[in-house]
């Protein structure tokens, strides 16, 4: 069972559609209760880093999650802000991150990027995977995915990162760290790139 | 390499889709589910769905079809059509939708903007302003499906909704909707020199050529149509396309 983490953030929807098709068991989850099914773990997000990390804090899962997650090891995607959630702190606010990849959040820096809207990062790019990280198996050559942020994730392990992408500097827009996965972009609106990549992390 | 964005826009008035010319003479061209699932298969940037009856008639915006069209959708969807509260942006982001935009009730209620941007981020607030030029010279909002001159200033306006917290504007010239004469320059270089927002321009694409002036011109921007992606051929004839993903590298190639 995938389960979604539903602390109120995201376009749920989007992934359980996906799922759906491809008849593969997804739900959302809501308690700490319903987690203890979760075989595999998706945090979604949206808006602005402190107000996600709220959010999560107060919806009773962040204990229950952070065992899942570093005692027992079960695999875990944050996407978009669920990704940064997952390193120690963001430039956009003051709140710690979960901590469980070591990372910064980084405002990207507008004077490297010459035409308006400089910001947001908004829209199609390319991806280009690291190594052969089963996250991106299919997806090797010629992918793009759909991105919309303005911040990004700064590994302190260059190792971490899996996949890159090109945004006035080359940035980390993956990363995965044992059991811990993450995309800066939204699998969940990139059309047959992203569901390929959520079947990949459904069959990890 | 960031891409410029192509985006169908779609009409739906008494659940079919339309298409007008100058918000006028709505033709009839299809089911929107069949046409999403169309456009979901040749891998649109994103698109955007209006209920161009919502505001004019007063009436909540239709969830149930809004859910089923964001169940299909595989790339990002803008919602517009009768968005009037907090709570009603909320219920559609719920049902799967991306982006919300607002356009009339932008006008009368800015704050809106705010209160939205608040509670789920300002990045899925999309204004749209209805624009037209008057007899004077002057650009002006419309609202209303282009029967109420606001006599708002565009630029002015798209200024102010910057400050309030919009995630991106829509630019759309009702002089130019549905003549396929392409895209009011004049217009989209007052708006894209006055804010920093990204920008989506709608109204006039004829041909992918007019695509490619707007992406050679503005690089990074949203280049919207409605005629150009339902319609074939002098004749007009019902179909719905796209660029194929070779058509659109060319074009791209050829542009940035």
């Amino acid at each position: 069972m995938i389960s979604i983490v539903d602390y109120g953030l995201g376009n749920l929807k989007a992934f359980a559609n996906i799922y759906k098709r491809l008849n593969i068991n997804a739900e959302f989850v809501k308690t700490s209760e319903q987690l203890n099914s979760a075989q595999k773990i998706i945090l979604p997000g949206v808006g602005a880093f402190d107000h996600a990390m709220e959010e999560l804090n107060k919806s009773g899962m962040r204990e229950k999650l952070d065992e899942l997650v570093l005692v027992k090891k079960v695999p875990v995607i944050g996407i978009c802000v669920g990704m940064q959630m997952l390193g120690k702190r963001s430039d956009e606010g003051k709140l710690d991150g979960l901590g469980w990849v070591d990372a910064d959040i980084i405002k990207f820096d507008t004077n490297l990027i010459k035409q308006k809207p400089r910001l947001p990062h908004m829209g199609w790019n390319d991806v280009h995977p690291i190594g052969n990280n089963p996250l991106f198996q299919d997806l090797e050559t010629n992918s793009i995915f759909y991105f919309l942020h303005s911040y990004y994730f700064s590994c302190k392990n260059p190792e971490d990162a899996i996949a890159k992408s090109e945004y006035g500097l080359e940035f980390t827009c993956a990363v995965n760290h044992e059991n811990i996965y993450g995309v800066q972009f939204h699998p969940e609106k990139s059309h047959q790139y992203g569901i390929q990549l959520l079947k990949n992390f459904a069959n990890l | 390499m960031l891409r410029p964005r192509i985006i169908p826009c779609l009409l739906i008035k008494d659940n079919g889709l339309v298409k007008t010319v100058q918000f006028k003479d709505h033709k009839y061209v299809g089911d929107p589910i069949n046409a999403v699932k169309i456009f979901n298969e040749k891998e649109v940037d994103e698109i955007i769905i209006v209920d161009i009856d919502a505001t004019v008639y007063n009436r909540e915006p239709d969830y149930k079809l809004i859910e089923a069209l964001a169940a299909e959708c595989r790339m990002p969807l803008c919602y517009g059509g009768g968005v009037k509260t907090v709570e009603q942006a909320q219920k559609i982001f719920s049902l799967g939708v991306e982006k919300v935009s607002i356009s009339s009730e932008a006008v009368l209620n800015p704050n809106l903007l705010t209160e939205i941007g608040n509670r789920v981020g300002s990045q899925s607030i999309v204004v749209v302003l209805d624009v037209k030029k008057s007899k004077s010279g002057n650009y002006e909002i419309w609202t209303h499906k282009a029967t109420k001159n606001t006599g708002k200033d565009p630029v002015e306006f798209a200024k102010e909704v910057e400050r309030l917290g919009a995630g991106e504007v829509v630019i759309n010239s009702i002089d130019a909707d549905g003549m396929m004469k392409g895209y009011d320059m004049e217009l989209i270089d007052k708006i894209r020199n006055a804010i920093n927002l990204p920008l989506t321009v709608l109204g006039g694409a004829g041909t992918l050529k007019d695509i490619g002036s707007l992406i050679s011109k503005y690089k990074v921007v949203g280049a919207a149509a409605g005629s150009l992606f339902v319609f074939k051929g002098v004749f007009k004839a019902v179909l719905i396309n796209y660029p194929k993903p070779s058509e659109k590298a060319a074009l791209l190639s050829e542009n940035l």
